[in-house]
């Protein structure tokens, strides 16, 4: 049983009449990379920040590393480590300099802090630049640093805020890649907020979806899913060359489409068949496209294209923020 | 005749800019190096050192420097070309020779203590303007509170550092003024005016104290520094231009007629005393006066019943110190006011990002 290292109950922030996070309850558990996703403005960093005790939430609690923010922040804040969304850093020091200075006010000792500072930058990949002052930095290089910056603590959380943000695609990919190899590396929580579906999908245990201020779902992409479209994780399209042909199946006088239809359910999973002229969308809860493919060739109205569909995050993403919207 | 004094009291600037550079190059070398030694650095400190580093090899620093050096020299020049005329031996003035370097002038300039009392605000907004929201503008706030650090140390290091910096500044030109003046006069100073002229710089920085604990509250409250900036320059002028006119208008409709009863006068008076006293300015310039001229014997109105058989002659340290003991709390008290407004809206606010 691993233990749980984030816990949120009951959490409520207000801003006069506006309510950013709405009643959230959430664990995360050690080791875990927890993603939180949501469209910009849907109260991920306000919740980032009440977890680190950088805002006071109007109403419940938060433990992380079982100390509260709020009461014990220099404890917890030893613990945890904050990359902020659009980190800064003086820019007239340079990457080393900057390093070390959070390292001092970690209380590591001096020639201790050096070693670490080099260290760390050279795992990250930024030891050629580490002479460099941060003005120059570009932006993935700042958010590398960013992460030196928030692991020279040794963290038992870390949490980033939108850590993406700004870089292009290649340095995303490794970033992430970073992010989960030095979690692993180090057994370290990871809780990170972005709105890049794909980059979540990519690297998160589980997964949090967040809009409006409130938590709708979580839990790692398949369950979600499986949530979401009650069951129905696949669907199949295909199209059919011709359903008026000649069709040999056993039906007579009922139309070549409804007979097919019929042979489609009794396959065991298919839960749903719709038809759209010659396309035909098969919902079913598990892997069914060879049967499928043998039913329409063997019914000689000749197979087109056949297409599995798995939900993916995109689809959860979207269906979700639609049911956020609809209940405004 | 007093060229060649004058010239050599410049060249001897000369050297002590030296001298200043090497203390200049000291800072410069960091926090980092200089600490090394030590194997485990209290995080405030670490955080002062970075402060007065940053300071110190900032522009802003260089040519507030700059700007007071140039006043030092000015109203040194002023002081010391008028020297001969006040220096007639016999005089009961000439006691406390030294304390005219400060306070000496022939009308073209200002004197020293005028001039450190008209800039002494602008020197404490313009290293506190910018002090907390520059931070939040540049992204590293959010950061440096995510450490394992009382989020006050934020202010309180910062707050240090520049009163560091301004004690710095105020300590060398006072010594510096002295030791021109011991170069130019030949005489040194007496323990009691050495004593005053300590307490006399004690004192400009408490008052540059007050002014950057003003501008630090405006650096909170405020996003934009240039915004911070500009309500710290507001208030400095509302108390040196506007708030001296509005008392004025006060107590001209308030004036009682030529003939009210002396008790009626009197509180008046002493009404007028009180509304002016509010100024911070006014209570800086009143202490210093007393402090560097000991022939200052009262501040507020006095009756002629008062004045009756008092003696004219310069006060002694202690009692000028009395004198001036009620403008010294209200100075400091002003400060601490400052300093709880930044606290009050510091410490529970929201730190976002940027």
């Amino acid at each position: 049983m691993r233990t749980k290292i984030i816990e949120i109950n009951g959490l409520t922030k207000r801003y006069g009449d506006f309510t950013a996070v709405e009643n959230l309850s959430l664990t995360i558990e050690k080791g875990e990379i927890f993603g939180l996703l949501g469209p910009n403005g849907a109260g991920k960093t306000t919740t980032i920040l009440m977890l680190m005790g950088l805002t006071e939430p109007s109403a419940g609690n938060v433990t992380v590393c079982g100390l509260d923010p709020v009461r014990m922040p220099i404890e917890a804040k030893k613990r945890v480590g904050y990359l902020p969304e659009d980190i800064g850093f003086y820019e007239d020091l340079t990457g080393l300099e900057n390093l070390r200075y959070i390292a001092k006010l970690n209380g590591i000792p001096a020639d201790k802090a050096d070693e670490k500072a080099r260290q760390l930058l050279q795992r990250i990949g930024l030891a050629e630049q580490m002479d460099k002052k941060t003005g120059k930095y570009s932006r993935g290089m700042l958010q590398r640093l960013g992460l030196a910056d928030v692991l020279i603590k040794d963290p038992e959380v870390i949490i980033l805020d939108e850590p993406t943000l700004g870089i292009d695609p290649a340095g995303i990919k490794e970033f992430m890649e970073l992010i989960v190899r030095l979690s692993r590396e180090d057994n370290i929580t990871v809780l990170f907020s972005s709105h890049h579906l794909h980059q979540v999908q990519q690297v998160c245990d589980r997964v949090g979806i967040f809009v409006n201020g409130r938590l709708l779902a979580h839990g790692d992409i398949r369950t979600l899913a499986k949530q979401l479209f009650s069951g129905n994780v696949f669907s199949v399209e295909a199209k059919v060359a011709s359903v008026n042909s000649d069709f040999k199946g056993s039906g007579s006088g009922s139309s070549p489409t409804e007979n097919l239809t019929e042979e489609f359910k009794k396959i065991e999973g298919v839960e749903n068949v719709t038809w759209n002229e010659t396309n035909v969308n098969i919902a079913c809860n598990r892997d069914v496209t060879t049967e499928i493919a043998r039913i329409i060739v063997n019914s000689g109205a000749g197979l087109c294209s056949i297409n599995k569909k798995e939900y993916g995050l995109d689809d959860i993403y979207y269906r979700y923020f639609e049911g956020g919207n609809k209940d405004e | 005749m007093n060229e060649p004094i004058i010239q050599n009291t410049i060249w001897r600037k000369k050297e002590t800019a030296v001298k200043l550079r090497n203390i200049i190059s000291f800072f410069k070398t960091g926090p980092e190096k200089r600490n090394r030694r030590k194997s485990i650095a209290n995080p405030f400190w670490v955080m002062v050192l970075k402060e007065v580093g940053d300071h110190v090899r900032s522009w802003r620093v260089l040519i507030l420097i700059g700007i007071i050096a140039l006043t030092c020299i000015s109203s040194m020049y002023v002081a010391l070309s008028g020297m001969s005329d006040i220096a007639k031996p016999g005089s009961s003035e000439d006691v406390f020779f030294f304390l005219k370097l400060f306070t000496l002038s022939d009308g073209s300039l200002p004197s020293y203590f005028v001039f450190i009392g008209f800039l002494g605000p602008l020197l404490g907004i313009s290293l506190g303007f910018d002090t907390v929201n520059s931070e939040q503008n540049r992204g590293t706030l959010s950061r440096i509170l995510a450490q394992p650090i009382p989020r006050d140390y934020m202010i309180n290091s910062k707050f240090l550092a520049a009163l560091i910096v301004i004690s710095v500044m105020f300590f060398t030109l006072s010594f510096l003024v002295i030791g021109t003046g011991l170069i130019a006069l030949g005489i040194p100073p007496t323990p009691e005016e050495f004593m005053r002229v300590i307490l006399y710089t004690l004192l400009s920085i408490v008052y540059v104290a007050f002014w950057l604990n003003l501008s630090v509250y405006f650096s909170v409250r405020f996003k934009q520094p240039a915004t911070s900036a500009l309500a710290g320059i507001a208030v400095w002028l509302f108390f040196t231009v506007f708030y001296p006119l509005i008392v004025n208008i006060v107590t001209k409709a308030l004036q009682p007629s030529e003939y009210a009863p002396v008790q009626a006068m009197y509180i008046f008076q002493k009404f007028k005393f009180i509304l002016i006293q509010i100024m911070p300015n006014e209570l800086y310039s009143q202490a210093t006066s007393t402090l560097l001229m000991p022939t200052v014997r009262n501040l507020g109105p006095l009756t002629m019943d008062q004045i009756q058989g008092a003696i004219p002659g310069p006060l002694s340290l202690g009692q000028s110190l009395l004198l001036v003991w009620p403008q010294v709390t209200g100075l400091v008290a002003l400060t601490f006011l400052c300093f709880i407004l930044t606290y009050l809206a510091f410490m529970r606010r929201e730190i976002r990002s940027r």
